[in-house]
């Protein structure tokens, strides 16, 4: 039983509020911005999702810059909160196209709309985008797209690429279309997260995929859609997990496991790795799955810190990008904390880099690469000189590093799942509308130890 | 604030609300608009309360412009119409007279022709918490429940939950809980359904407390008919109704195993939902109906790690967070199943710290022969983090894999490594664990102290590591050469050590050091009892007198006193008790289970029963913070055994599949009399940990006949005493909370219940209803299947002496512990027999 629910900005402004209950004492949100603000000042932790204070239960989830909170009094499940937080962040977006403080705040009546039908004194009723249209009547308030972080997975698609449309993927399911007529499309995004950890000598430790496929339909008329994978796919693991030697052979996709829509029916999923579903409006998670198969990394890094000294070393840092030239990775960026006494650093950037940068976080005694992209098959390396306020003891490898890697790469996918065809039912023959089938990696934690 | 509304972004910024002019404002404009038939009067009013709305969001108190708000709302635009229901529900409260003007179109709106519109008026209309309208809102809500449209019937249904918070009488004596079950099984749409449920457990849990009736009802929600009916549907719910659709079934008592295999065949493609709130409800489910078969229970857990798993790759990492909780709970319970999975417990480099501390618990508790180089390996990685607190962390949980006897060899070598480091944290740390192993194992103490002794103390800022380094330097004292100078050095800096337990420290290892090389610490011994009489810190001031004093009287006593043979220490003690693990997991997919707590020691009062279980929280919290108090995983590794015997025991596991289907997942075994899981954790560890505070034991002497229903009540129920009781006592929870701390422990028993008794005993509220008709008064009560406790009093006839019973009971074993105060200490031998008569009558009549 959800007693309140509030969206507050990063400064602790109310958004929203909304009351279900009126039995948690005045000043929750208030409260619950400070415990967040000033959760354990001295270790610079971050407050968990889940609190108490004072016998009211604070539960929040960050969205876009955001915190969606409920409060509640009594012993609810966690999953339940914070699963239907993120599903009501889901909902406003498909509303409003993009979610953020300026967006909710020229919509909040419309949020309030929402709102209302979603949580009726405090049990949540539905969340359907599509259920929630016949009840909301305030027509959303675009703001501009384009000058906002973007966010959220799917997002990425609006960096760089071309071929995307890149408006689409924050039009609201709603809205008609300045022309009047809505353009019938519909979106599969196939998103992987990765993190590999490699050790010291390049070998790879560990290694997981989490992917999602991603739905969001603008069609009209809930056509039935067929989605079909791999024919080769299989799913569960036998045997000991980790057992690399099973990944040399026949280039299979192995899933550890899978998770499914509501909507997906699964009925020839077994026979011919089809997914049917009739996917309603708004964006979803059509599955969800894990793969810990070993899978060829994209980037290969390399990095060494040598003394040069005494109170001097040399770091070397070395990626090369393991993927096809047809692919291009973007906003890379790689990080190395540096031993705590370092008091300077100067980069040496190979000869006739392009669009990279370099600098020393002081605070935080880190050098930071960054790159714009990276194209698949090249490799990059960049030199540093550290200078410290005191002779090195011990071992110097000890006190750096781990070295950790951020990127995206659209159109390629590390686990090789594919979508093989997307059929959409036809309702006549010249219905055919847009289809978009997009692949993207993102790097969840990808780390090389020294 | 929303920038749409200029003026009133610009007044008033969210941190300082400029509230009265503006509010002022707000309500001139309304009255402008209240008669106005101008064309644009629709937009205008919809922006201006718009800006009201937005006033009310950033917490100014709007409340002043109610009248003016409720003239204008004879609106037929529907946004405007919504904007002013939600600022009345916000307001009514404050003002019930003006709230009186708003029933009149509210009620016009519940017969609209417009089902949508009549929802929102019947929504709104309930909304209002003024007890004086009730009366307006009993007809309405009965219609509503007949509506032909849904989406008004489900909102009514939550409006008779509204209603009887309202007021319990009128929606009791309108016999809307009637209605509301004959709907929650007639009705085709599932959300009127749910809704009817969520309205239904409410209603008859608050109403419970004062009617039988109600008890009974709550009892018919999680019958067979009632459950199986809602599963069989369980898939047109929505994903949020399916939650409460499976906590339901989590609390039905299947009759026999066929009903636990059909459920759990039904409910399997739950565990594939990309809802990990379902996934969590259909997991409880699975885990309660088990609890009996040790190894379907078993298959169970290697069932459900790959969906959770999964799941927590998949969402936020809020959504992770709450899963890992949950993951982490059951990896504790049974870390065996868990040892080859070890991997997916490494921390990323993304996880929040929340989230590493978790893992590196569950990492702790799974390391055994085959995967402890492993996990130490990647744990001693962590320990070099630029993120501090996890480092310290992950160097804690190498010293307790070291305390679980695997490899020590190794792993105290990587934490001597650890010292080499040089980082004064890490030292730290590292010192309290070599401490601490050192206490378990004295024939490393050569290899430590080798390395310990080239340690500066001057490099170590932290009392807890410098306290360690301390103890090292006494207690090892004859083999380290400079023990007596480095402890001389530091007590000449006596002054500068801040720290109390430092200081402590200090004083007893000087004492042990002089026993050990008399001549060499003979003048540091002086000067430390000097300073230490004359410290300010009572503690240290007290143990430098006795010290002193002891040393006066006899040398030789003081010897046997400060520095006597030690024994290594075998376990530690773990820091929860196996009664609180068993009660969190009762609770899974809960806030407890992230919170790590049984639930009442953290809701709110109201749901807490009359006063807080205050000695539960102090025995807790005993000892919470003492390095000592190392969670041994010995202790898991133990359950475990129970957990992996049980199956060996068996080969026969008859494949008896339930439907018939060759499909089923979930076979029966052929026989049952193994112990459950939950009950085989036996309380040998708890009288370890609650040496000071009551013992919750639950009952070791479990025995096989127990599970079959057999001669449980060998214990013959007692003589019927001669003891009457007064048949209306009076006590209130204050002055019971203040007599139970104040009383001394008259008795304390274990007693039996029959096994009739244990199976009814499905709520605490029958058996309060129960002692009650003994004139047995129930002032407290909480918990879950199987363990329930109840504090109860009763008076004796004719004076003002009460007894207090502290009565904690398993169903599952069908024992009580109880525990007798009495004003008047020699009746309580009668009472006691009384009481045990009467309990062991539960279920009979």
């Amino acid at each position: 039983m959800i007693s309140q629910f509030f969206v507050l900005s990063q400064r602790g402004d109310h958004i929203v509020f909304r009351d279900y209950r009126g039995e948690v004492p005045k000043g929750s949100a208030e409260i619950f911005f400070r415990k967040v603000k000033f959760w354990n000042d001295d270790e610079a932790e971050e407050a968990p999702p889940v609190f108490n204070v004072d016998g009211v239960n604070y539960i929040h989830v960050k969205v876009a810059g955001l915190f969606f909170v409920v409060t509640t009094m009594v012993n609810v499940s966690p999953s339940l909160l914070l699963e239907l937080l993120q599903r009501i962040a889901r909902v406003t977006k498909d509303y409003l196209g993009v979610l953020n403080e300026d967006s909710l705040r020229k919509n909040f009546i419309l949020v309030y709309e929402l709102l209302d039908e979603v949580i009726d004194f405090g049990y949540p009723q539905t969340t359907s985008t599509e259920v929630l249209k016949s009840y909301i009547f305030n027509e959303p308030i675009m703001v501009d797209a384009g000058r906002l972080p973007p966010l959220g997975p799917a997002a990425m698609f609006m960096q760089g690429t071309k071929r995307m449309p890149g408006t689409a993927v924050t039009k609201s399911v709603v809205a008609t279309e300045p022309g009047g007529k809505k353009r019938e499309e519909i979106f599969v995004d196939i998103i992987e997260r990765i993190s590999v950890t490699f050790s010291s000598s390049g070998y790879i430790l560990t290694c997981e995929i989490d992917g999602t496929i991603q739905m969001k339909s603008y069609l009209t008329g809930n056509p039935e859609i067929r989605l079909a994978l791999n024919e080769d796919l299989s799913i569960g693991r036998t045997g000991s997990s980790y057992d690399y030697r099973s990944s040399s052979g026949g280039g299979t996709v192995i899933l550890d496991d899978c998770n499914f829509h509501e909507s997906v029916h699964l009925d020839s999923f077994d026979i011919d790795r089809t997914l049917t579903l009739i996917p309603h409006d708004g964006e979803f998670a059509v599955m969800n799955y894990r793969m810990t198969q070993e899978f060829k990394p994209p980037f290969r890094v390399t990095a060494l810190i040598e003394e040069a000294g005494p109170s001097r070393a040399e770091v070397l840092l070395k990626i090369r990008a393991d993927f096809s030239a047809n692919a291009t990775a973007n906003t890379i960026t790689v990080q190395m904390p540096v031993p705590s006494y370092t008091m300077r650093a100067s980069f040496e950037l190979e000869a006739g880099a392009v669009g990279q940068t370099t600098d020393f976080k002081e605070g935080s005694r880190r050098l930071e690469w960054n790159l714009k992209k990276i194209v698949g098959g090249s490799e990059h390396t960049l030199r540093a000189k550290l200078t410290f306020s005191q002779e090195s003891h011990g071992n110097i490898t000890k006190e750096a590093g781990p070295v950790n890697m951020n990127f995206t790469i659209p159109m390629y996918n590390a686990s090789k799942l594919q979508v093989r065809y997307l059929q959409i039912a036809k309702k006549s023959k010249a219905y055919n509308p847009y289809r978009w089938v997009r692949y993207v990696t993102q790097a969840n934690s990808y780390v090389a130890r020294l | 604030m929303a920038p749409t509304v200029p003026s009133a972004a610009k007044s008033a910024s969210p941190s300082q609300p400029s509230g009265k002019s503006e509010v002022a404002d707000l309500k001139q404009q309304l009255r402008q608009l209240a008669g106005s038939r101008a064309p644009d009067a629709d937009d205008q009013r919809r922006d201006v309360f718009k800006r009201v709305i937005s006033c009310m969001t950033a917490g100014i108190d709007v409340s002043a412009a109610f009248g003016e708000m409720v003239l204008c709302s004879a609106t037929s635009d529907v946004v405007t119409k919504k904007m002013c229901y939600l600022y009345v529900g916000a307001h009514a409260r404050a003002h019930p007279d003006l709230a009186l003007l708003t029933i009149n179109f509210l009620q016009r709106d519940c017969r609209d022709q417009d089902p949508t519109i009549r929802g929102l008026a019947l929504r709104s209309l309930c909304s209002h918490r003024v007890p004086n309208l009730v009366e307006y809102l009993v007809t309405p809500l009965t219609t509503g429940l007949k509506d032909p449209s849904a989406y008004v019937r489900m909102i009514a249904a939550v409006g008779a939950a509204k209603l009887y918070h309202i007021s319990a009488t009128a929606c009791i004596d309108a016999d809307l809980p009637a209605s509301l079950k004959a709907l929650m099984l007639s009705d085709p749409d599932a959300q009127v359904v749910a809704n009817c449920l969520h309205a239904l457990q409410e209603i008859w849990t608050l109403e419970a407390a004062n009617s039988e009736a109600a008890a009974r009802e709550i009892e018919t929600l999680y019958s067979k008919p009632v459950v199986f009916y809602l599963l069989n549907k369980i898939k047109e719910f929505s994903e949020w109704a399916q939650c409460i659709v499976l906590e339901l079934a989590s609390k039905f008592l299947p009759s026999d195993n066929n009903e636990i295999f059909d459920i759990m065949n039904l409910l399997e493609d739950r565990l594939h939902h990309a809802n990990g709130a379902v996934v969590l409800a259909t997991i409880k489910v699975f885990l309660h109906l088990t609890m009996s078969m040790t190894d379907v229970h078993q298959q169970v857990y290697e069932r459900i790690k790959a969906p959770l798993l999964t799941l927590v790759g998949a969402g936020s990492p809020e959504q992770s967070y709450s899963v890992l909780c949950h993951l982490h709970l059951l990896v504790m319970r049974a870390p065996m199943l868990f040892s080859s999975d070890y991997k997916s417990f490494y921390c990323q480099f993304s996880d929040p710290s929340y989230v590493k501390k978790l893992k590196l618990e569950m990492l702790t508790a799974i390391a055994n022969e085959n995967n402890t180089y492993e996990i130490v390996t990647e744990l001693c990685e962590y320990a070099g983090n630029v993120d501090v607190p996890i480092a310290r962390e992950s160097i804690r949980a190498v010293g307790k894999i070291a305390l679980q006897q695997y490899d020590v060899n190794a792993i105290v070598d990587r934490l001597l490594q650890f010292l080499e480091m040089d980082k004064d944290y890490v030292t730290a740390e590292t010192l309290v664990l070599v401490k601490d192993l050192l206490r378990k194992y004295p024939q490393w103490s050569h290899d430590c102290i080798a390395v310990v002794g080239n340690i500066s103390s001057k490099n170590i800022q932290e009392p807890k590591g410098k306290a360690a380094l301390i103890w090292m330097l006494g207690e090892y004292s004859q083999d380290m050469h400079d023990a007596p100078y480095i402890l001389e050095s530091l007590v000449e800096n006596w002054d500068e050590e801040h720290s109390p337990e430092v200081r402590l420290h200090l004083l007893t290892a000087v004492m042990k050091c002089f026993f050990k090389r008399p001549p060499e610490t003979q003048k540091a011994l002086g000067a430390t009892l000097a300073a230490g009489l004359s410290d300010t810190h009572q503690d240290v001031h007290d143990r430098a007198l006795f010290y002193y004093r002891l040393l006066q009287y006899n040398p030789n006593v003081a010897e046997r006193v400060v520095n006597p043979p030690k024994q290594a220490v075998s376990v530690f003690a773990d820091t929860q008790s196996s009664e609180i693990k068993d009660r969190i997991f009762d609770e899974f997919n809960s806030l407890s289970v992230v919170y790590q707590k049984p639930s009442y020691m953290f809701t709110d009062k109201e749901h807490r029963g009359p006063f807080e279980y205050s000695e539960d929280l102090t025995s807790l919290t005993v000892g919470a913070d003492d390095p000592e108090n190392v969670i041994s995983a010995q202790r898991y590794q133990e359950n475990d055994n129970d957990l992996l015997l049980s199956t060996s025991d068996k080969e026969d596991n008859g494949t008896k599949g339930s439907n018939d289907s060759s499909t089923s997942t979930y076979n029966a075994p052929s026989d049952l009399i193994s112990p459950s899981l939950i009950s085989s954790q036996t309380s040998a560890e708890t009288s370890l940990i609650n040496t000071g505070g009551p013992t919750y034991s639950s009952q070791s002497n479990f025995s096989l006949d127990d599970l079959l229903g057999l001669g449980v009540t060998e214990a013959p129920a007692p003589p019927p005493p001669a003891l009457t009781l007064n048949s209306k006592p009076v006590l209130d929870p204050g002055t019971f909370q203040r007599k139970w701390g104040q009383l001394t422990l008259a008795l304390s028993q274990e007693c039996s219940l029959s096994p009739q008794g244990a199976a009814s005993l499905m709520n605490p509220q029958s058996l309060i209803r129960h002692m009650q008709s003994n004139y047995i008064q129930c002032i407290a009560s909480g918990g879950q299947p199987p363990n329930y406790k109840f504090f109860f009093y009763a008076q004796k006839d004719g004076a003002t002496a009460f007894f207090l019973v502290e009565c904690i009971v398993n169903t599952a074993s069908a024992k009580a512990q109880l525990k007798i105060k009495a004003d008047d200490g020699t009746a309580a031998e009668a009472f006691s027999t009384l009481f045990q008569s009467d309990l062991s009558k539960f279920g009979l009549s």
